[in-house]
């Protein structure tokens, strides 16, 4: 796990680097940060005038509180989002939302949005193929189960499910490192109802996710806790590869961190969502 | 050559005229077929290039390093959908056969059996494979709600490709049970063996031969479908690509998982191929070319 962390943070480090060395190109370059995200994000958007956010469909809490109008600024995204749009002079009817798959967002070819949030966690490897902005939110690993279940303590000896496609699948393939190979789903409901006909254990997910579950979507279910250490999964804004607006959206990300405003909108919808114990993988 | 040249001192092994100009033609359309087949391809890897994307494409879908390193990740887990393949393909056949049998009666008292095989077909084929696996992958297990390994998931999603494809595989031995003409019935009959008898020595011998490359087909497509139990929970070839692809956001591992069903399903067409022509050529006798 160490490896690996000093593996994508020498590689973040140096695609900042990069970033910095080419002076030629004031925008445009990973890791670089606009100083005016107001002046910096015109002309550099899909449509002139109009910032166009994408999201998963469905969209789900605490992420976009409701899935119907994610422009509502609901929700942990939502928010983070719309605060982004306003500081690169985006209001009302100047930022449209429109959804995609998540194969959809990382195909080649041209995008039909500006920047794409849903919970995308940064990695040097995705890196190669898309842009990502500065992380908004660092997420732990957590694991869900049946509240009735009796499945002891141990995360190595539980049965998992993860559903396809997050980093949580690759956190419970390669550092919990079950005793039995992982289950992978479509999603999280395929999961569940894994879980309900006694196919896995638990399912691994990211804590906020996995809380919501719990709380919400899921019956008779519980979040056994999150697991030490594993906060280190960072959500980005997602672009296309070299999309220049990315230093627009630094600009703006970096305006919100240090006006205390990203703080905020993170305590108003996640605090709910991020107090489970702690489980240690031993 | 020089000796014996001219019309009229042709010795009896020498060409005919007829069978030069067929050589030539051949010569010509092989030359032409040559050409043509050329000219596409370079037409495509020199066009497809140029096109503006495929810098981008080429690194998502053709990336050499990724290629390399998930092809030998791969190859064990194909081993899994290899043998999903090899535990239903028998499990097809018996059961397709015991339908293909039911839907044959012709005993008036037996009659709740056709009904019930036509039924089963009709029902069975009429719903999409990926739900059948779901249904019961997710479904039984949760009726058991234990671990034993008869409420595991791949055992069910098996079941339910078993009873897709046994469905499709029943229509195709009933086709052949009754391409076979009723006089030989009647012949088999005739000569006293009883109507068990009669198809087991007389009708199904042809009818399977007869049925032989069709089925090939429905194993060719059994082969890939073996990748939509991963629908369940397995981790089967499709769905480790897929895992790697939004890990990496590289497409080439899908590309990897295409060749390595190329590598079983190709093979297999193939044989099929062969099969129909050997299949032609014993029926009809002679081939027209």
């Amino acid at each position: 796990m160490r490896r690996l962390m000093i593996a994508a943070v020498t590689g973040t480090l140096l695609l900042a680097a990069c970033g910095s060395d080419s002076s030629t190109e004031d925008a445009g370059v990973a890791g670089g940060a606009s100083d005016d995200p107001k002046a910096c994000a015109d002309g550099k958007t899909l449509k002139d005038g109009v910032l166009t956010i994408a999201t998963g469909e469905p969209a789900f809490p605490p992420y976009v509180v409701n899935d119907a109008t994610p422009e509502d600024g609901q929700g942990f995204e939502s928010a983070v989002a719309m605060a982004v749009a306003r500081e690169m002079g985006f209001e009302g009817d100047a930022v449209t939302w429109t959804r995609t798959t998540f194969d959809g967002a990382i195909a080649p070819g041209p995008k039909d949005f500006d920047f794409n949030l849903q919970q995308y966690t940064i990695t040097p490897e995705r890196t190669e193929a898309v842009t990502f902005s500065d992380g908004y939110y660092t997420a732990a690993q957590a694991v869900i189960g049946l509240a009735d279940a009796d499945v002891g303590t141990d995360v190595r000896k539980m049965r998992l499910g993860v559903a396809a496609g997050t980093t949580s699948l690759t956190y419970a393939e390669e550092t919990i490192k079950p005793e039995q190979a992982v289950s992978v789903y479509n999603d999280n409901a395929a999961a569940k109802a894994a879980l309900d006909a006694k196919q896995i254990d638990a399912i691994v997910a990211d804590l906020p996710t996995a809380l919501y579950l719990a709380a919400v979507e899921f019956e008779n279910a519980t979040v056994f806790g999150q697991i030490e250490g594993s906060g280190t999964d960072e959500f980005g804004l997602l672009m296309a590869k070299d999309n220049p607006l990315v230093s627009c959206v630094n600009g703006a990300l970096k305006k919100l961190k240090d006006s205390g405003e990203l703080d905020k909108i993170t305590v108003e919808w996640m605090s709910e969502w991020t107090e489970a114990p702690v489980l240690s993988l031993g | 050559m020089t000796h014996a040249s001219g019309a009229d001192a042709r010795p009896a092994s020498a060409p005919t005229r007829r069978a030069i100009y067929e050589a030539r033609q051949r010569r010509r359309s092989n030359t032409v077929a040559t050409l043509s087949t050329l000219a596409a391809v370079a037409a495509l890897v020199i066009a497809i290039p140029l096109t503006p994307g495929w810098n981008d494409v080429q690194h998502a879908f053709f990336d050499g390093p990724t290629f390399r390193k998930s092809f030998g990740k791969f190859l064990g887990v194909f081993w899994y959908d290899i043998q999903i393949f090899l535990w239903c393909a028998p499990c097809i056949v018996v059961l397709g056969l015991l339908i293909a049998f039911a839907r044959n009666v012709r005993s008036p008292a037996l009659y709740p059996l056709k009904l019930f095989a036509t039924l089963y077909t009709d029902i069975v084929r009429g719903v999409p494979v990926v739900l059948w696996i779901l249904l019961l992958g997710f479904g039984v297990p949760g009726l058991f709600q234990t671990r034993e390994w008869y409420s595991r998931a791949i055992v069910w999603a098996s079941f339910a490709l078993v009873m897709t494809y046994s469905a499709y595989v029943s229509e195709v031995f009933r086709a052949g049970i009754e391409s076979i003409h009723e006089s030989q019935r009647a012949a088999a009959r005739s000569l006293g063996l009883s109507a068990g008898q009669t198809m087991r020595h007389v009708v199904l011998p042809q009818a399977i031969r007869r049925v032989v490359p069709p089925l090939m087909n429905d194993f060719v497509s059994l082969q890939k479908d073996v990748a939509l139990v991963s629908f369940v929970g397995p981790v089967e070839v499709l769905r480790r690509a897929g895992i790697e692809t939004a890990r990496d956001f590289n497409y080439t591992h899908y590309v990897v998982a295409a060749v390595l069903f190329l590598c079983l399903s190709v093979p297999l067409t193939r044989i099929t191929d062969w099969m129909l022509a050997r299949e032609r050529r014993r029926m009809s006798g002679t081939s027209v070319r």
